[in-house]
């Protein structure tokens, strides 16, 4: 005979826990984890690459790179001078935190920012807490402003939103206002930050976000 | 692919609360699943029976599934109407001002479960 167990409990609710726990782990190592979203092709390596070289000296940054093969993405940063590991999902679509703290142990243990760049995708990565202390997404220029729109998780889930590629502003319809107010229509705390990394335009107001969301989270 | 992450999880879960009721083996496990959550209910399904085969817990055990209707409420006439085809535009009013009041669940309502110490269940729950 078969006994019922009622359970309530949420499908993520193991990773939820995991999530948090590590959290509190690097915290007591003093390493800042940021998670960063985004889809495949809207200039995370190149925001990272340029972010490097702006805060060299300010913080010791370090790269998870999670794709599905491949370590294109690492070989790119450690050209800087930057550590960088290669974390490979092996298929699945998304980094949940038992997969973040794996990766973590291949890093080298100091204080500083890592970001984990999880896997080019704008829907399963929003549902997996990662166990980072801040979510950023990206949303490229010519992607288009009405991301928002069709992509809602991702940006309820995310404290900072970078709309990367300004430079390409003349060759799109992509309006910066409308992206903005549609992703505070969704949560209205989202920090919004017009970039081009490659000409520079608006980057040091997002690292000043980060330094500054670092400072609090080290004093909180 | 997504289906996949997610049966891990649930069988993740599972293992914890086996440990935590000392429950040997498990029958059936009955999901919530949002008309808007996201989750794909066939892929699941696929996902499940592949997965279940893997692991002796869960050998065998059937997935029910029971899906939440999507109701959305507008802030503005308070109209509470069906998400799904509607949208996040009020039917009544227009406005925008609208929440999701239930539809976005995923959650394990409940297993039926053979506990250690019970009599070998006979014929085809027998196997562990």
């Amino acid at each position: 005979m078969l006994k019922v167990i009622e359970l309530k409990r949420t499908v993520t609710d193991s990773n939820d826990r995991d999530a948090a726990l590590l959290r509190g782990e690097l915290k007591e190592r003093g390493i800042f984890l940021i998670n960063l979203m985004s889809a495949p092709g809207s200039g995370k390596t190149t925001l990272l690459s340029r972010t490097i070289t702006d805060l060299a000296g300010e913080a010791a940054i370090g790269v998870m790179e999670a794709d599905i093969a491949s370590d294109v993405d690492a070989a790119r940063i450690k050209a800087l001078g930057a550590e960088s590991i290669q974390v490979h999902t092996d298929g699945m679509c998304h980094m949940d935190a038992g997969m973040t703290r794996a990766g973590l142990e291949g890093m080298e243990d100091r204080p500083g920012i890592v970001f984990l760049e999880n896997i080019g995708n704008l829907i399963c990565p929003a549902e997996f807490d990662t166990g980072a202390h801040k979510n950023v997404m990206i949303l490229s220029v010519p992607e288009g402003d009405d991301k928002p729109l069709k992509y809602p998780l991702m940006f309820t889930k995310s404290d900072a939103l970078v709309i990367t590629k300004t430079d390409t502003l003349p060759y799109f319809d992509f309006d910066i206002e409308k992206a903005a107010s549609r992703a505070k229509a969704l949560n209205p705390d989202i920090a919004v930050f017009p970039v081009s990394a490659k000409t520079g335009e608006g980057m040091r107001a997002w690292e000043d976000w980060l330094i500054s969301s670092r400072g609090e989270w080290n004093d909180a | 692919m997504h289906e996949l992450g997610i049966v891990k999880h649930v069988i993740k879960t599972l293992e914890e609360v086996a440990a935590e009721n000392d429950v040997r083996r498990i029958g059936s496990v009955t999901l919530r699943i949002g008309e808007v959550s996201g989750v794909v209910v066939e892929q699941l399904v696929d996902c499940w029976n592949y997965f279940r085969e893997k692991n002796a817990l869960v050998r065998g055990a059937e997935l029910k599934v029971e899906l939440v209707e999507a109701l959305t409420r507008c802030t503005e006439c308070e109209t509470v109407y069906k998400t799904v085809p509607q949208g996040k535009i009020c039917p009544n009013c227009g406005s925008g001002s609208t929440y999701l009041l239930v539809g976005n669940e995923f959650s394990i309502k409940e297993i039926e479960a053979e506990l250690n110490g019970d009599p070998p269940a006979d014929g085809q729950g027998g196997r562990s």
